[in-house]
């Protein structure tokens, strides 16, 4: 981008002070719901509930520790039977007539979109380099057509895709596992992959190769020691993009898993406390969930534009 | 250098995901629904783990997802869940399909006996084909829909003094459904310690059951029947009947008079929001939340009162609770009939009681002191003599969604009329039974 | 895209010019080994899935009932779909959402791009956060969005009263205010997506254009109408097709939200689809659903790719 890209008659000190301020004001209004969740995970679950909304309140961790246990509500005669608390987690717990009775299952939804993520995002990416210099350096017949059948592949809504992919799950057992999801996901994120990675190779001066093979390089050699170094960046915002997608997807999660390989989307808005929707322990459960995604966010910031697009506007 | 750091990385989190799947051995899973008594349930279970050394893992979901979630669970073939303690309307589908382990051999094996059960529970939890002695659970959870409300409120003089003048009797627990609405109205929009109140949180939930169980509350007092003679299918001038129309027309006056604002969409917990954060005089709930209020820290003790659903032209109560199953895609089939062989004796059933699980066992509800262990157990007992189911066919998801839609279209989004609504759900039920074969 | 088309002409020619330099594997065989992995799981997740799905929409099967006999029913799946009311209904809201937020988030998103444009100092700072909310997570955050629309305890109907004195607003359980909850929260997040896409359309003009219209004493409107808007719009039009597309699909976020309340008031096609596939099991029906989705997907979309064409030349 240039630094010339002042307009004649657009430049003046006032209508850039004004048409910042607009831009400002429409930043923050869009930060309060993100600063409202980040505010009400430390709320106490009265305060969350109370009218007028209170934005001023007293800090606790009560909404990280419902978020991480399951609670059992009990008279107190039953829960000093137990004995004093043995951490202060529990005593939190027990100022309201409840008990700790376990983990709950975050951590385990958590760790398998960790998992899920990382998995279908390394193959994405792995199969999505090979084909995408494929489709960059070779003669391959009916190749716009492959590459636009690539792209339909997301036209489908998610729902619809889910049908024919529950039956064949059903039928190879595998149903609710993590296996299954990678595979589905790698399937999904690879048209972005490939359209990403074919733009970052096309970009990248056949002469390099031709010199590596002047000097005896054979061509795998020639993608192995000097495609690949160069495509470096490209191959780390396109994965930062693939796990994104893997990590925010809910019409397959919700559809296809239901515990064992189940990730965080489909399991924050269940979470529910003892007798209410617990909405300071939902707060903290998405606190946590979308931080990483902010700090990629920041870090991506100029490959955005290319990644929203599948590659077709480039910067 | 890197890469093949990377890469060992990602293909480690792989394998470690394939293996992942497979759970220990000595570990069962029971899936239920996330809510006070299955809480009260972990709580209990910690005895059946430290007597047989079987541990336990426990999926719950809420209940707008219950249903959702495990049937699709179940239709899938999945072995994630063991032990399944799925909603009474299953029972068809879970027989029918083979989700569910017939247990009658079990039963005869271990000397356990449908007789030591509430027979209500036994017909409405355990069998397949209806009232007969097929079992493919043993009942586990008795639930009714009752109604709680503001005992401190309904005992206050000047709240007392004004709702005599205008309605010309004492204020206080309604004995039919006209008098539930004129105290819910009495209550709606008036302040009390300086905040406005509102009259009743019922159930108007739209994503999976909540709104149905809601309106039946009110169409089982009226009269109204699924079939004009059961098994028949024959809907027409049962379904829509007069009274079954009056029925649903005073559920949709209901919620136009007297529901908190937003109150669009709720079921259990929303009730139970409503409730607890002082925002209603009544509220229509589960009696399974009956312990757990009566245990709250703000409107716990003598707070509250209870009531079992108000008769109009009947008594009746919409059922809920459910029976104990255990799933056909387990690999650890012996280890959750353990469980349930554990979990039937008399003194565990005792426990789960005194811990806010409904015990069905008649050595439990039998005990003469039992009307007198809680405020709501005598309630209980007579709500469950007066229970009413929806459908049980296997199909029971279908026409459940169908109700969903035609009731919420009709009291919620204010719709046609109820005569329509009721219309168009028979038309809908008359697909799916045809689809089935029933028709 | 044609100018795709054309580099990947010019780069087939040298490539060519390379191959015949180069030792070890054929060129085919290694062009074959890099793509056909991917296109081999592309066969195997998408398209036999798809030709499956065609199937079964011809069928009565339930994937509920195992040992239900799958008869072929011909096209009465398709005749039940397109005579039934209730599907126009959903259709219907879907369009409504899709053309709405569409309309928003265009006016909003050209708007800002234009006054970041201005490069004040601080914008690409301010670019960063404004473009935080559509890398989330829909449904995680339409989770929360159902307690900011809560009419008592929500901020939502607090600040717009607070400004407006509208008194408390039920955004999700009024007939009348669901259809806009949806569109709030989805131009929220999306805004800055086609907010993202003006920017770089903005940044393609060339400073001379300006400088001659200046000459030619063209007005501050007439520069608008006969160089920006001209040069922005193919960076607008491929910004809706792809918002577009994905908000006719949409799921997550609404489900979420308003689970298609009140009444149907926002059942989208998307979310009828999964209550009929998975909650009632009528897996042939929803089938057909599915497949005449795709088809108004896929044929909207090339009439709309057509005329994007037709702008760009």
């Amino acid at each position: 981008m240039s630094a010339s890209a002042q307009k004649p008659g657009q430049a003046t000190p006032l209508g850039k002070f004004l048409a910042g301020s607009a831009v400002v004001l429409y930043a923050l209004v869009a930060m309060i719901p993100l600063i409202w969740i980040l505010a009400t995970g430390f709320k106490s679950p009265p305060d969350s509930i109370s009218y007028p909304p209170k934005v001023f309140f007293e800090p606790t961790l009560e909404g990280y520790v419902n978020l991480f246990t399951t609670r059992s509500r009990q008279t107190p005669e039953y829960i000093e039977s137990l004995g004093p608390p043995k951490s202060w987690y529990e005593e939190l717990v027990r100022k309201r007539n409840m008990v700790i009775s376990g983990p709950s299952r975050f951590a385990d939804r958590y760790w398998n979109s960790i998992v899920i993520g990382f998995g279908s995002t390394f193959l994405a990416v792995f199969l999505g380099t090979l084909a995408a210099y494929g489709f960059s350096r070779f003669r391959v017949p009916l190749k716009d057509d492959l590459l636009f059948f690539i792209l339909s592949t997301r036209m489908m809504p998610p729902v619809a895709v889910a049908i024919p992919i529950f039956l064949m799950f059903r039928q190879l057992g595998l149903s609710d596992t993590a296996a299954g999801m990678i595979l589905l996901y790698t399937a999904v994120n690879l048209s972005l992959s490939v359209w990403l990675l074919k733009g970052f190779v096309d970009e990248i001066p056949r002469e390099y190769e031709e010199a590596a093979v002047v000097d005896g390089y054979s061509r795998l050699q020639a993608f192995w020691k000097v495609v690949l170094p160069q495509m470096r960046a490209g191959i780390a915002a396109t994965a930062i993009f693939c796990l994104i997608f893997a990590w925010n997807e809910y019409a397959f999660a919700l559809l296809l898993t239901s515990g064992t390989a189940q990730t965080a989307p489909p399991f924050i808005p269940i979470i529910i406390g003892e007798g209410g929707l617990d909405w300071p322990a939902v707060a903290a459960g998405t606190t946590l969930f979308l931080l990483p995604v902010v700090v990629f966010t920041v870090l991506l910031r100029n490959q955005l534009l290319r990644g929203i697009t599948f590659g077709a506007v480039r910067k | 250098m890197r890469a093949k750091k990377l890469t060992a990385v990602a293909g480690g989190a792989f394998l470690a995901a394939m293996s992942g799947a497979q759970a220990q051995d000595s570990e069962i899973t029971l899936c239920w629904a996330a809510w006070d008594p299955a809480n009260a349930l972990v709580e209990l279970s910690k005895d059946f783990t430290a007597s047989t050394g079987i541990g336990m893992n426990f999926e719950f979901v809420p209940w707008t997802n219950f249903a959702d979630r495990f049937l699709n669970e179940l239709n899938s073939g999945g072995k994630l869940c063991d032990l399944m303690i799925g909603d009474s309307q299953w029972i068809g589908g879970g027989a029918t399909y083979g989700h569910y382990v017939q247990l009658n051999e079990f039963f005869d094996q271990e000397g356990i006996s449908m007789d030591d059960f509430l027979p209500a529970t036994v017909y409405a939890y355990s069998t397949w084909p209806k009232g007969t002695p097929n079992y493919y659970a043993l009942p586990a959870m008795g639930d009714a829909l009752g109604w709680v409300y503001r005992k401190d409120w309904f005992s206050r003089p000047e709240l007392r003094e004004a709702f005599k003048a205008e309605y010309g009797r004492d204020l206080g627990v309604p004995s039919n459904w006209q008098e539930l609405k004129e105290t819910a109205t009495f209550f709606q929009g008036r302040e009390i310690d300086g905040e406005t109140r509102y009259g009743a949180a019922i159930y108007t939930e739209r994503g999976s059951e909540g709104i149905t169980m809601g309106v039946t509350a009110a169409l089982y007092p009226w009269g109204f029947k699924y079939e004009n003679a059961p098994g028949s299918y024959d809907m027409e001038g049962a379904v829509n009947s007069a009274a079954s129309v009056e029925g649903l027309e005073f559920y949709k006056s209901l919620y136009d008079c007297c529901s908190p604002p937003g109150h669009s969409d709720a079921y259990m917990v929303a009730n139970l929001d409503a409730y607890k954060s002082g925002q209603v005089a009544m509220q229509m709930n589960w009696f399974a939340f009956f312990p757990g209020i009566a245990k709250d820290e703000v409107v716990g003790g003598d707070v509250s009162g209870f009531f079992v659903n108000p008769g109009q032209n009947i008594e009746a109560s919409t059922l809920g609770g459910q029976g104990i199953s255990v799933v056909a895609y387990s690999d650890k089939k012996d280890l959750a009939l353990e469980y349930l062989k554990w979990f039937a004796q008399p003194d565990v059933q005792a426990k789960w009681w005194a811990l806010g699980g409904y015990s069905c066992h008649q050595s439990v509800l039998g005990d003469p002191g039992f009307a007198e262990t809680a405020p709501f157990a005598a309630d209980f007992l007579k709500a469950m003599s007066g229970v009413q189911d929806f459908w049980q066919e296997p199909i029971y998801a279908e026409l459940l969604l169908a109700m969903q839609q035609r009731v919420h279209d009709y009291v919620v989004a204010g719709k046609g009329t109820a005569q329509e609504a009721l219309d168009k759900l028979i038309e809908d039920w008359t697909i799916s039974f045809e689809d089935d074969g029933k028709l | 895209m044609p100018d795709e088309a054309q580099r990947a002409r010019r780069a087939l020619t040298v490539s060519n010019r390379i191959a015949s330099k180069l030792r070890g594997l054929s060129d085919t065989a290694i062009a074959w080994i890099f793509i056909g992995p991917t296109i081999l799981l592309l066969l195997a997740i998408n398209i036999f899935p798809l030709l499956w799905t065609i199937y079964l929409s011809f069928t009565n099967y339930r994937a509920n009932q195992p040992g239900r006999p799958v008869r072929w029913i011909g096209t009465r799946n398709y005749e039940r779909l397109l005579g039934s009311e209730d599907i126009w209904g959903y259709l219907q809201a879907t369009a409504h959402f899709v053309i709405w937020t569409m309309i928003f988030q265009i006016v909003i998103g050209f708007g800002l791009a234009l006054l970041i444009n201005r490069n004040f100092r601080g914008a690409s700072f301010w670019t960063t956060i404004i473009l935080i909310p559509m890398m989330l997570s829909p449904a995680v955050v339409g989770t929360f969005w159902t307690y900011i629309y809560q009419p008592q305890t929500g901020i939502f109907s607090y600040i717009v009263d607070f400004f407006a004195g509208t008194g408390a607003l039920d955004m999700i359980g009024s007939v009348a205010l669901a259809p806009w909850s949806i569109i709030i929260v989805d131009t929220w997040m999306w805004t800055p997506y086609i907010m993202l896409l003006c920017l770089a359309g903005l940044r393609s003009i060339p400073d001379y254009l300006y400088e001659a219209a200046e000459i030619d004493r063209a007005n501050a409107l007439q520069r608008f109408w006969y160089i920006t808007l001209p040069r922005v719009l193919p960076f607008l039009m491929l910004a809706v097709l792809f918002r577009g597309i994905e908000n006719f699909k949409m799921f997550d976020l609404v489900v979420e939200l308003t689970s298609g309340g009140p009444g149907s008031t926002t059942e989208l096609a998307s979310i009828n689809l999964k209550r009929e596939a998975f909650e009632k099991w009528r897996t042939g029906y929803s089938s057909a659903f599915a497949i005449i989705l795709f088809v108004t997907i896929f044929g909207l979309g090339n009439i709309y790719v057509k005329v994007l064409n037709k702008v760009k030349s």
